[in-house]
């Protein structure tokens, strides 16, 4: 190494950061890459298409729980899942939770995100909300307190030993408190809420955490129709700013919802499309019937 | 005024009735305040006039022994506080506190026996155990044992690194419940163990005793133990302010969220390791401190201190007191252990069928505890 060298090289890198700079490469200021840039954190639904699972397989002790399974949700899409039980739609958002490990297959949040990568919260903060079969919230806590803890915050240790809830956040709480029906049930315990009520909590802490996907296990099991009627309503307002799939057992409350409805049987999708369609279908009439 | 149609129906003509969103709680509210004012003049201004100011034949006077062992039993609250962090608020049963209550007595123990100087049986520069052993020269593990400065940081460090070593790998495989109380028992017992051996350098089986002064000043004179006991009782109240505090943040609500619901949580979009290593380390480094401060007023330390009973006795404080409410896991400490001395005294031989009643008692008939059947009665009462 000559000074000259030294001197060369420096020259070199001082006009690579002002052609940089002012955009005036030989590419014409793109950077290098073969289409978009993957920016970290970000959904990429250039493709239309928001989640993606191809050839997805997973056993439990020899029994295949999953079994080749193929599945895309567009943007905005609200996707209603049926299927006998063991069909494999818990285990489904389990894969896609980041809660259990596939044997094999692949799922992609938009184009670029592998989710195989991820645990389960890092899933949760770029934007998949999880609603269980059975309502979990945190009894011990109120229910304002609840949404505070799903509200899209820093969740890393020491911002929330200092964390204050500002005014924009608190009229999103408050907002949502309207929207799931508890705006007078505030203070309340959750725990005391009846099942219904903590059905919507668990749905409200999803959605304050502003979710690109939102998966709903059974949403509306254990509600009162009137209850079941509003859901609805909710899911359908809901539907287009954010993608839905929705996992359910009443018909009713599919048919109001749905636009494509996926039916599984035995972890491998068996027949798509509208409600009328899929229950034309002979295959699905012999799974729900029996033979 | 609020309809039922007003919010079941959202209609932009119609606007919303406001809802106002609970307030930040207090620190402690009038009456915990009072209370903690209370309890500080107790310790701070009534107990050193009782004991030193009230001469020794008058009714009023506290004797040395009662100032010992009330000195002791704060030791024991803190620990109590600090397994209340940890187990009340996040669920997670330890049964290896002593383990870090012991690292801090002995580290303070180890700077109580260099303080002893020449002044041993052996009229030796070092401790007489090392004679004893025909050792020339101290350790490596006590070069920073003369200075008092580094006594204290390692009093909280030392149980701190350990917790934190140790807490990182359990939490990170998802070690839970009673899994994880029983390596903290193994855990402890091994360390037992390890302290009981000669060559480790802890003085064995007899561990540290004969201690005389603490930074140059003697130590049984009665000022110096009222200092002591003065300084535990502030130990005492400072942590349990800093728990209020650390509960009632969101991290807080976080920790209790790990106790009722961890997958939750995580799908909420928290890592509960962070949080769990948090807690778990603060509460160990609070324990270091407890037995910092107990080494000097009992005057010995030895390895029966990580003996696993002891620990599972930690437990026993804060079920008795009520768990998750900080207050009560403080009460409990006083009453079991208060029950203790009077009872070992005139039934020695009951003592362990009565704390086994007790923790059976407890957890069948008041599973919230003193502090949970106080508040039955005063809310009955209203």
């Amino acid at each position: 190494m000559t000074p000259e060298l030294m001197e060369e090289g420096a020259m070199r890198l001082e006009r690579l950061r002002v052609e940089q700079s002012s955009g005036k490469t030989e590419s014409g200021g793109r950077q290098a890459g073969f289409s978009r840039i993957a920016t970290p954190g970000e959904v990429d639904l250039t493709h239309g298409r928001i989640l993606y699972l191809e050839d997805v397989s997973v056993s439990f002790d020899g029994f295949k729980a999953i079994n080749k399974l193929s599945l895309d949700i567009a943007p905005g899409e609200l996707r209603c899942i049926i299927g006998p039980n063991g069909a494999g739609k818990t285990t489904m958002m389990d894969i896609i939770t980041g809660k259990t490990r596939p044997d094999e297959g692949t799922v992609f949040f938009g184009s670029t995100i592998d989710l195989l990568r991820y645990n389960e919260p890092q899933i949760a903060q770029m934007g998949i909300g999880r609603k269980f079969q059975k309502p979990t919230v945190f009894e011990h806590l109120t229910v304002f307190e609840n949404l505070e803890l799903a509200l899209k915050t820093d969740k890393r240790v020491v911002p929330s030993m200092v964390f204050r809830l500002d005014s924009a956040q608190g009229d999103q709480v408050a907002d949502l408190l309207h929207t799931i029906h508890l705006a007078e049930d505030v203070n309340r315990l959750a725990g005391n809420l009846s099942h219904g009520q903590k059905q919507w909590l668990e749905i409200g802490m999803l959605l304050v955490q502003d979710p690109k996907l939102l998966l709903l296990d059974e949403p509306v099991a254990g509600m009162t129709d009137e209850e079941t009627a509003r859901t609805a309503e909710l899911f359908l307002t809901l539907k287009g700013k954010h993608s839905l799939m929705v996992v359910e057992h009443d018909m009713s409350f599919i048919r109001t919802i749905s636009e494509i409805v996926t039916v599984l049987c035995d972890g491998s999708v068996l027949a798509q499309g509208t409600l009328d369609q899929v229950q034309a279908d002979e295959r699905v009439i012999e799974v729900y019937l029996g033979r | 005024m609020k309809t039922d149609d007003g919010i079941r129906a959202p209609a932009p003509a119609v606007p919303r009735p406001p809802i106002s969103l609970p307030q930040r709680s207090a620190l402690l509210t009038r009456a915990g305040w009072s209370a903690f004012v209370i309890a500080a003049l107790l310790v701070g201004v009534l107990a050193p006039l009782l004991n030193l100011v009230v001469p020794q034949d008058s009714a009023l006077h506290l004797s040395d022994y009662a100032v010992a062992l009330l000195g002791k039993i704060m030791c024991y609250a803190i620990l109590a506080l600090a397994m209340d962090l940890i187990w009340g608020y996040t669920g997670i049963l330890s049964l290896g506190h002593g383990l870090f209550f012991a690292l801090g007595g002995y580290v303070m123990g180890m700077y109580l026996m260099r303080q002893i100087g020449r002044e041993g049986n052996y009229k030796s520069e070092l401790p007489d155990f090392m004679v004893f052993l025909d050792w020339k020269e101290l350790p490596w593990h006590w070069a920073l044992s003369d200075s008092f400065v580094a006594t204290l940081l390692l009093v909280v460090l030392v149980p701190g690194l350990v917790a934190f070593v140790f807490g990182y790998f359990a939490f990170r495989s998802r070690i839970k419940g009673v899994y994880f109380s029983i390596i903290t028992q193994a855990m402890t017992f091994a360390a037992m163990l390890l302290f009981f051996r000669n060559e480790t350098g802890f003085g064995g089986n007899n561990g540290f005793t004969d201690f005389k002064r603490i930074v140059g000043i003697a130590i049984a004179t009665p000022m110096m133990r009222m200092f002591l006991f003065v300084l535990t009782g502030g130990c005492l109240l400072g942590f349990f302010l800093l728990a209020r505090a650390l509960v009632r943040a969101k991290f807080g609500r976080v920790l209790q969220a790990i106790r009722d619901g961890e997958s939750r949580v995580m799908f909420c979009g928290y890592s509960p390791v962070g949080y769990k290593l948090a807690i778990w380390t603060i509460s160990a480094m609070m324990c270091g401190v407890a037995g910092a401060l107990y080494v000097p007023q009992v005057g010995i330390i030895n390895p029966s201190e990580m003996s696993p009973a002891n620990s599972i006795e930690i437990a026993i404080w804060a079920a008795v007191g009520g768990r998750a409410s900080l207050v009560g896991p403080i009460v409990g400490a006083f009453v079991v252990n208060g029950a203790k001395s009077w009872l070992t005294v005139a039934y020695p031989e009951f003592w362990l069928y009565f704390l086994g009643a007790l923790f059976i008692a407890v957890t069948l008939f008041l599973p919230n505890g003193i502090v949970g059947l106080a508040r039955g009665w005063k809310r009955g009462g209203k």
